[in-house]
């Protein structure tokens, strides 16, 4: 695998007739990285992805994948692309092995190499029991690692995944990823996941903030956490606007208020706590100090909640 | 292979093909109905309209038009599953060519439409006796060919664009049953009257034409007279062919919001 950018996007813009899905989106994914983009549903994300996997064609702006445009080589992209759906792309009324097999001849596989490469995934995702049976038979998570199957069949350099962990329960997630960080150390492939859940961007290697078709933070989830500058205070109470702009003018330091509740960023917390405590003894029903997350980072940059976790 | 390139088109239209049949042969009902449905429709025009003197053998080749036609468009239909099913994309972000994947859908469509057609034929040279020689039986089989491929495409081409079977079963009812009846599978060709004159204009009345020159049986004797010339017959169904190909072809290469399923 070669070093360089995997995935290069540069002012990527996308509109459903007057409504803008992605806005002006740039940004760089080097090779053998695990890159999550991250948003709430209705952010873009989606139609991002649509664009990159070439589901649907690039408006304006330009994007390159391992060195090549998709605007003037869409074939050559397609050759480097896996693509996995969150919608399910699989045949149910054939085998696993038919499923793969079809794959592997839409990219042009042979016969030997594409047994090979089959026998090798489905047994590194531990479904070699299942490869005669028809994927009508079989649960959903042994489904999405069929599609994952599929998706890597031909070796792509870039893995795109749409919502791959959408029905997975925890543990089957956790599976998800130690495969993918496994292939990634292994062949030196690149993904890029998008996904609406905050523990699974805390997983990647860099990643993406998209609301309403922006990118609003781009880091590694550690460094997008400290960038915060600080614990986070969530002071519950019965009045909170009021609370808020009295802690504003008498301690001089910013309060907003987000769905009912005060919050407060600042350094050493533990401190402020009691501040506050002995400041408003009244008015403060419950406080918590907690340090920051990525909903933490996603509220600092955005101004509202991650309303996202809803299905 | 360069790694510019698309997939090379051959190993793609045999494997897209394939999977119809396969999927094809593991829906049993579709298997039977596909076969019953036919048979009892021939036995039933051949009794009910006994009246008007016209014999078993008058609506034979009508029947495997029929058969011809509902197959390939039922194989079409599975191009909305494979749509809603998500299938469909996974086809469309690889790099193999659009007109490949268009060959392969329709190819298999159409072989599984063959397929009846030949044993409906057996039938019908078991039970009525062929007076054909071999040569006009070999041409009526490739004529069906044309057919064949001209229907599913047609289907390919109707189907493309929409979201639901439900959708396709309305185009069915007024556009493509209308088609059968006005093809002269089912009514003697009445000259001067304005379904004869409608049925000038529809495709796949030079089919069944073509078919009743070809497939002649024991003791019945068909008006051939009335009939468009063999020369008309080919070059109407093969143009309807290349130009339901192409109109397939140039379809598959626009996007639908069905892809975003």
């Amino acid at each position: 695998m070669a070093t360089g950018n995997a995935l290069t996007i540069s002012q990527l813009s996308h509109h459903y007739g007057q409504r803008v899905a992605v806005d002006q989106l740039s940004l760089e994914v080097s090779a053998g990285e695990i890159f999550v983009l991250l948003g709430p549903n209705g952010c873009g994300k989606t139609t991002l992805f649509r664009v990159l996997s070439t589901l649907i064609p690039l408006q304006t702006g330009a994007v390159s994948v391992c060195g090549h445009c998709l605007r003037t080589e869409p074939n050559a992209v397609r050759r480097q692309l896996g693509v996995v759906f969150q919608a399910p792309s699989l045949d149910k009324k054939l085998t696993v092995a038919e499923n793969l097999k079809h794959q592997g001849r839409l990219y042009g596989l042979a016969h030997q190499p594409l047994q090979q490469r089959q026998t090798e995934l489905l047994t590194a995702l531990g479904l070699e029991e299942r490869v005669q049976e028809r994927v009508e038979t079989l649960s959903g998570g042994q489904r999405r690692r069929v599609e994952l199957a599929k998706g890597m069949l031909h070796r792509p350099n870039l893995l795109l995944m749409d919502e791959p962990s959408t029905g997975l329960d925890p543990g089957a997630r956790a599976d998800l990823w130690k495969y993918l960080q496994q292939a990634v150390k292994q062949d030196g492939m690149t993904v890029v996941l998008t996904t609406h859940l905050l523990e699974e961007a805390e997983r990647a290697d860099r990643m993406a903030i998209m609301d309403a078709g922006r990118l609003v933070a781009l880091d590694t989830p550690a460094a997008l956490q400290a960038a915060i500058g600080g614990d986070s205070i969530t002071i519950r109470t019965a009045q909170p606007v009021a609370l808020a702009e009295a802690i504003t003018r008498q301690l001089d330091c910013a309060a907003t208020v987000l769905d009912g509740t005060v919050r407060l960023e600042q350094p050493q917390g533990h401190y402020w706590i009691s501040r506050l405590v002995e400041a408003f003894p009244d008015e403060i029903q419950s406080i918590t100090l907690g340090k920051p997350t990525l909903e933490d980072v996603f509220i600092d940059r955005t101004g509202h909640r991650f309303l996202a976790d809803v299905e | 292979m360069p790694s510019s390139q698309s997939t090379a088109a051959a190993p793609v239209i045999a494997t897209l093909a394939q999977r119809e049949l396969v999927r094809f042969f593991r829906q049993r009902n579709r298997v039977v109905g596909a076969l019953v449905q036919p048979i009892m429709f021939w036995l039933l025009f051949s009794a009910g309209l006994r009246s008007s003197d016209l014999g078993y053998a008058f609506f034979f080749p009508g029947t495997l038009a029929m058969i011809l036609l509902f197959t390939a468009i039922f194989a079409t239909i599975s191009i909305i599953e494979d749509r809603r099913e998500g299938f469909l994309q996974s086809v469309l972000v690889a790099p193999a060519p659009r007109w490949a994947m268009v060959l392969g859908k329709i190819g298999g469509g159409a072989t599984i439409a063959m397929l009846q057609a030949l044993l409906f034929l057996a039938l019908g040279w078991l039970t009525l006796g062929l007076a054909s020689a071999l040569g006009q039986v070999v041409a009526a089989v490739l004529l069906m060919v044309a057919i064949a491929i001209a229907l599913t495409a047609l289907g390919f081409f109707l189907a493309w664009r929409m979201d639901s079977t439900q959708g396709f079963h309305a185009i069915m009812s007024v556009f493509l049953f209308p088609m059968w009846l006005l093809s002269g599978s089912l009514f003697p060709d009445v000259p001067g009257s304005w379904l004869t004159w409608l049925s000038r204009w529809n495709p796949l009345t030079y089919g069944v034409a073509g078919l009743r020159h070809y497939l002649q049986f024991d003791g019945a004797a068909p008006a051939l007279d009335a009939l468009p010339s063999l020369t008309m017959c080919w070059l109407v169904t093969l143009g309807f062919a290349v130009l339901m190909l192409a109109l397939s072809w140039r379809i598959a290469g626009t996007r639908t919001t069905g892809d975003l399923l």
